[in-house]
This record gives C-alpha cells, structure tokens and sequence, in this order.
C-alpha cells in the first residue's frame, strides 16, 4: 500500500492523482502535505483527480472540504476533477453534498479555472464556468 | 426492519483492527457484490456502506469483524455484510440513526448514511453485548 499520495507542481497549480484506495491515515496525510505545499510554492491552486476512486465516503468527502477550506485561507483554490457517476450518485444519497468544494470535468478545465484565478481575472474565470459558449454572437 | 430470509452461498469473516482493515472490507464487500451480479451504482453504494461501517467498527466498537455473504432469496441475489463489535454499545439508537449527529469527529453521515445506501439495515445494540449491524444489498 502506498503511504503518500505523490504532489505534483504545475506553474501556479498543484496536482494530486489519488490511484488507489485510500487508508485513512494517508488521506490525512494528504491534507498535510498540501497545506505546506501551497504555502511553500505559493500556488494559486490544487487539483485533486479522484477518477482512481472507487467509492468516496464521509471520511474522504471530509477530506476534501477541508482541503478546500485550508486550500482557501491560505489563498488558493481547490478544485476536484473526474469523479465518477456511480460515486456522485452514492455521494447524494449518503447525504454528503461537499459544500465549498468546486469540481470541474476534468483536468483541463481545472487548470483553465486556476489560470484564469491567477491572472487576476476572477470575473472572467466565473463566466468560463457558467458558461462554455462564446459570448458574442449570442445576442438575439 | 427485519431481514428477508436467505440462503448463503459464499461467506468470508474479516476482523476489522485497524486502518487497512477498513480497505479490505471495502475489498471484500466489492467483490462479492461483483459476484451478486449488482450493478456498478449498487456496488459502489454497498461498498460505501460498508467503509462507513467498518470505521465505526474500528472507532466507537474499539474494533471487531464482519462477515461479507453472497445471499440468495427466491428471487435474487445479494450482498450481507455483519458487522460486530465488543464496543461499549449505542445508547440511543434513534439519535444515532439522524443525520449529523455524531459523539466523535466525523460528519455524523455514517450510520444514517448507509442506511440509506442498502436495502436492508437493522441495528442491535447494548453496553453489554456491543454492537451488531446488518446490512443487505440486492441486485436488481
């Protein structure tokens, strides 16, 4: 069994792929090093891919609200990436509904939301996420 | 809720005293569901259930076992997970059965969680005799 999840740098974001089926204790481990991570490489952002993942239960669903929590204060945004439909729908009906956590489809767009963070453009960062239409040309 | 009446064909015990236990539940719980025939989504909900009742096991029982059963009744066949424990025992079960309530640190989804997760759930439970929970899974 692995006894840390690896955390990787990419420009002003950080990456973690969970693989495997997570021990408790590595879990928290995770919370750990992402916390001195952010602060150490001043990273505007973490990506947590979760498409290894089988089941998410209360004990990682805390998990990752916490790393959106910590991840905030110290000034950095989580998103979550790749969960799969048969552990969002178990997710709803055990009651967890990871409130303050922000998910994206994949990878891509994950890094896209954090660029557009970082580059001081917030605005245009929340339209790219409501939105994935161009916005001229729509108009009637 | 009493439980349906059924055959078992294939049963393992697991103790349940520590960390990775918790995994190998889920392992073993996985299994079998693959062999009872459930969907993914079924799957993913009775292994969920099981990871939040091992944890309690290992918490509040102070640790103790499951038995992880292939069922067959008339009709179908499914998943039955006990789980025991020599723990101090649930005071007030009804209390512990609502949503977010909880005497430790976690989220107070476990138990109220997983009820929902399965299709059957009874809950026995004293200061003298510890804590016996069973659950049963179907597939459709």
């Amino acid at each position: 069994m692995v006894d840390r999840v690896p955390v990787l740098r990419i420009g002003d974001a950080l990456l973690v792929s969970i693989q495997v089926d997570l021990q408790d204790r590595v879990a928290i481990q995770l919370q750990d090093d992402l916390s001195e991570r952010i602060v150490e490489t001043g990273a505007k952002g973490v990506v947590i891919d979760i498409s290894g993942l089988e089941i998410v239960d209360s004990f990682v669903g805390r998990m990752l609200s916490s790393i959106a929590s910590i991840s905030r204060v110290l000034d950095a945004e989580t998103v979550v990436v790749g969960m799969r439909p048969a552990v969002a729908i178990t997710l709803v009906e055990l009651g967890l509904y990871l409130d303050g956590v922000r998910t994206a489809l994949n990878v891509e767009r994950a890094f896209a939301l954090i660029a557009a963070r970082s580059s001081g453009a917030s605005l245009v960062a929340q339209g790219a996420i409501d939105t994935d239409l161009p916005t001229a040309g729509t108009d009637p | 809720m009493t439980l349906t009446e059924v055959a078992v064909e294939d049963a393992e015990v697991l103790l349940i005293s520590a960390d990775d236990d918790v995994v190998r539940a889920r392992q073993a719980t996985r299994a079998i569901a693959a062999k009872a025939s459930l969907s993914l989504v079924e799957q993913t909900k009775v292994v969920t259930a099981a990871s939040e009742l091992a944890r309690n096991t290992l918490i509040y029982g102070g640790g103790g076992q499951v038995r992880v059963e292939l069922v067959r009744s008339a009709r179908r066949t499914g998943v039955r997970l006990q789980f025991s424990d020599d723990g101090p025992g649930i005071k007030d079960i009804d209390l512990a059965l609502t949503d977010g309530y909880t005497t430790g640190t976690g989220l107070g989804l476990g138990l109220s969680g997983s009820r929902r997760l399965v299709d059957e759930f009874d809950i026995r439970s004293g200061s003298e005799s510890g804590t016996v929970i069973t659950i049963v899974k179907w597939g459709r």
